[in-house]
């Protein structure tokens, strides 16, 4: 539901840089969404085609890169990926350690523009 | 001729707008001195039930005010208000939390210089309140009994982004095949820093624990 307000958020951005670099129109662009943000890519973009009607960023495609769960063991301090979604202990896989730290998957922010 | 594209780098924050105005906020309150909680849950969970036993306990200690964020009734902030303490009532119509700027002007209608401490009653929602910073000094959700212990691993970054968690309507446990252990465990896995209390608003159990470590957050935030 709050897709609306973010989209919007979106929209200003993306127009208030392309204005700044004399774009005439905005083709593409990037967001980086981590994988814990509960956003619905189709409707962002069906929400994005309605707000940006008129202006220089109608048209244009959004495409969304999920950035992944990933975990730090703060023991043996590797890396791993997590689909937080499944029942089941969050245990590094290389040492077996329980404390872990989360790295990645909370990334919200727009990436790139490609514009005209 | 075919038109160049060109790639701008941005790499700004899609709620920034909503992020600075947060931070402002928080800076003013904190000029103030008024510490303010967030409080979420989805529907149903005990939010008002928590508020208005948490007046009861600290209204004498602390100058309490309450936000309330309700779809389109005054029912929530009549209750609080007959506790005796101020309420500033949100509609928020068919919004689905409650974000910077509708708190800053909450604000605006709200004797600050005069409170210590005010509470976010948010929209019933476990999703969309998780990614709007209120301007809030800490953050509380409450998750009851009634609506099982898998929800940490549904509504991950609500359970993420709170400083403390409310499990509430404990009296139901003995019906229910609620996993007490398992729910802490996949909760603070998520979020090793949360703060658990474990209480229910019908019985008055573990509410006096709650109060306690709330009073001591305002007056370590006062001091």
């Amino acid at each position: 539901m709050h897709e609306l307000p973010i989209t919007e958020s979106i929209l200003n951005i993306v127009l208030k840089h392309a204005e700044a670099n004399s774009a005439i129109k905005v083709v593409n662009i990037h967001l980086r969404i981590g994988e814990i943000s509960d956003i619905v890519d189709e409707w962002v973009q069906r929400y994005f085609d309605y707000l940006s009607k008129d202006t220089i960023a109608e048209g244009a495609t959004l495409t969304i890169e999920r950035s992944p769960v990933i975990f730090q063991c703060t023991t043996c301090e590797k890396d791993f990926r997590f689909d937080i979604k499944e029942i089941k202990d969050i245990i590094c896989p290389t040492c077996g350690g329980k404390s872990v730290e989360l790295v990645s998957g909370r990334e919200f922010y727009i990436k790139n523009i490609e514009v005209l | 001729m075919m038109e160049k594209i060109r790639l701008i780098e941005i790499k700004e924050e899609i709620l920034s707008d909503n992020k600075n105005l947060a931070q402002e906020i928080r800076n003013n309150l904190r000029m103030n001195g008024v510490f303010m909680l967030n409080l979420m849950s989805s529907p149903g969970a005990g939010k008002t039930s928590l508020i208005i036993h948490t007046i009861r306990i600290l209204k004498d200690e602390l100058r309490m005010g309450v936000i309330e964020g309700d779809i389109d009734s005054m029912v929530d902030s009549e209750k609080v208000a007959k506790e005796g303490v101020p309420a500033v009532q949100i509609r928020t119509g068919d919004a689905c939390h409650l974000d910077a700027p509708m708190i800053d002007k909450a604000l605006q209608k709200t004797d600050i210089k005069h409170l210590d401490f005010l509470i976010i009653e948010n929209v019933g929602n476990l999703v969309c309140p998780a990614e709007f910073d209120t301007g809030a000094t800490k953050r509380a959700m409450i998750l009851s009994v009634p609506e099982g212990d898998d929800k940490p691993l549904k509504y991950p970054l609500m359970f993420t982004i709170c400083d403390a968690l409310v499990i509430n309507k404990i009296d139901y446990l003995k019906l229910s095949d609620f996993d007490m252990k398992a729910l802490q465990q996949r909760v603070l896995k998520l979020n090793p820093n949360i703060k658990i209390f474990e209480v229910s608003c019908k019985t008055g159990e573990g509410i006096p624990a709650w109060s306690q470590w709330l009073k001591a957050e305002v007056e370590a935030f006062k001091k």
